[in-house]
């Protein structure tokens, strides 16, 4: 049932909704940061996305590159998009992946033409590119065609009782109304694994729910760990803010899905969902950067970050809204806070009424409202990286 | 409507958080439980920082400490009601 409200975005060559215009300049490996930092410097109206992977990847890790790489080129966020690699083999085939989306899409490769001349054409590309994103207009669209992420970070005992739950009741009111949502996190859920997956649709999702965590726990936690996890896991911030251990930290995250709504699908890092509208959740990093930038690769235009003693996040291609319950971190650090939802813990406003002032937000930023993060030039593109190069 | 100075999640917890900044020791505290909006007092035996918990009732090494109506860890050493709960007294039961 739709919600009836509207707001204006860009409708891209595939259907989907978009809240920004981007012409992006994507390095496929690192030694292309250079010539794509310098194309950006070039051409005004373009975003130079430098990361510090790409090369000498393999297996599911190289999968994850590749679905990373691609995903962000496709975000509807982005108009058009340039492609630098080292070599035209794996330029090509992200180029071949965005290109899927209808959008326009060049490739460039520097071995046997150098930097220079690479930067050159493709300068001349990304200005073309500029031309044909500016030209887009905003068109009316439904609210719920937006995908909305969520992730919590330098969390404290607020969150769950506030930020998280503003989220919740925002996902509860959008979900059905045919909302993509998308939450992550699997080492931050330990503790509330049982809820978590008491909230998986069916049988079959629930399942593949615990598998993807308890895989998680043996591969990376119970594989890799020299301590009890207890400095990590609540991290330092976490504990400043009263919260003591993981079991209390994922209770008050997992406030974040709400109350009436079930997840439908497990997703891998960085994998677009694809059993239609409704809730998502996606084996990701609890680490903020790394969880955001899977999550725009996966597709998701806008993203909601809940946070207690104040983080600072943003991504290049989504915008992230910060939503806090802190009346200290509200008093600290207002620049970073795009909603206040500090009355829910004087008793001075209900869950209900912060849902609503998040959803109004939510129109907001995505009519074109610049968040803290986007005004303050917070623009973490980190790539989750599996394991090791070969 | 007064603001209170404790909040708590669920009629089952054992502990509640502090919202308000510079609470002092000695406070006659306002508490409401979140779930039902039920309210009763307590008086802070310390200086609490905004965000932390304290006990609602005396608790003993190896009690397990409610929140969320949930199980967040147990009692590594002895807490008496309207003390602080943190990493001193409370430690996890996973990793």
């Amino acid at each position: 049932m739709s919600t009836g409200k509207k707001i204006w975005a860009y409708r891209r060559e595939n259907g989907r909704v978009g809240i920004r215009n981007h012409v992006a300049i994507l390095p496929v490996d690192d030694i292309s940061n250079a010539a794509c930092v310098a194309v950006a410097n070039n051409i005004q109206g373009t975003l130079a996305l430098p990361h510090a992977y790409g090369r000498l990847q393999f297996g599911a890790d190289l999968d994850l590159h590749f679905r990373t790489m691609i995903g962000t080129g496709a975000n509807p966020n982005v108009a058009a998009c340039v492609v630098i690699g080292i070599e035209p083999g794996w330029t090509q085939k992200i180029v071949d992946g965005i290109a899927a989306t209808g959008k326009p899409v060049a490739g460039f490769w520097i071995e046997g033409n150098g930097d220079i001349a690479t930067v050159a054409a493709a300068s001349r590309k990304a200005k073309e590119f500029v031309h044909y994103a500016t030209e887009q207009v905003r068109v009316p669209c439904d609210l719920e065609e937006l995908w909305i992420a969520a992730k919590c970070g330098e969390s404290d005992t607020t969150t769950g009782l506030a930020s998280c739950p503003t989220v919740g009741n925002m996902y509860d009111k959008l979900v059905p109304a045919g909302l993509y949502g998308c939450f992550g996190e699997t080492s931050e859920l330990t503790g509330a694994e049982h809820l978590a997956a008491a909230r998986a649709a069916t049988p079959e999702v629930r399942a593949k729910f615990m598998k993807t965590w308890q895989a998680y726990q043996d591969d990376v936690i119970e594989a890799h760990k020299t301590s009890d996890l207890s400095d990590s896991q609540p991290t330092k911030g976490n504990i400043a803010g009263g919260l003591t251990t993981i079991e209390e930290k994922a209770l008050g995250n997992l406030e974040k899905i709400g109350k009436k709504i079930s997840f439908i699908d497990v997703l891998e890092p960085a994998e677009a969902p694809a059993r239609g509208p409704g809730l998502y959740f996606m084996d990701t990093s609890s680490a903020a950067a790394e969880c955001c930038t899977l999550q725009a690769a996966a597709g998701y235009v806008l993203h909601i970050f809940p946070t207690g003693q104040g983080n600072v996040i943003g991504n290049p291609i989504m915008p992230v809204i910060k939503v806090t319950g802190n009346p200290r971190t509200v008093r600290l650090m207002s620049e970073h806070v795009d909603v206040d939802v500090s009355g829910v813990v004087r008793r001075e406003m209900t869950i209900d009424q912060a849902g609503d002032a998040l959803i109004d937000m939510i129109m907001r930023t995505a009519n074109g409202r610049h968040t803290a993060a986007e005004a303050l030039g917070h623009q973490e593109f980190v790539m989750t990286k599996l394991y090791r190069s070969a | 409507m007064t603001i209170p100075q404790l909040l708590v999640h669920d009629p089952k917890d054992n502990v509640g958080v502090v919202v308000v900044e510079g609470l002092e020791a000695g406070t006659d505290m306002l508490c409401v439980v979140t779930h039902d909006n039920s309210d009763f007092r307590l008086t802070a035996k310390a200086a609490v920082p905004i965000g932390h918990k304290v006990a609602l009732r005396d608790l003993k090494a190896g009690d397990t400490v409610i929140k969320y109506g949930q199980d967040i860890g147990r009692i590594v050493a002895d807490v008496g009601r309207g003390e602080h709960v943190h990493v001193h007294n409370l430690k996890t039961k996973r990793w």
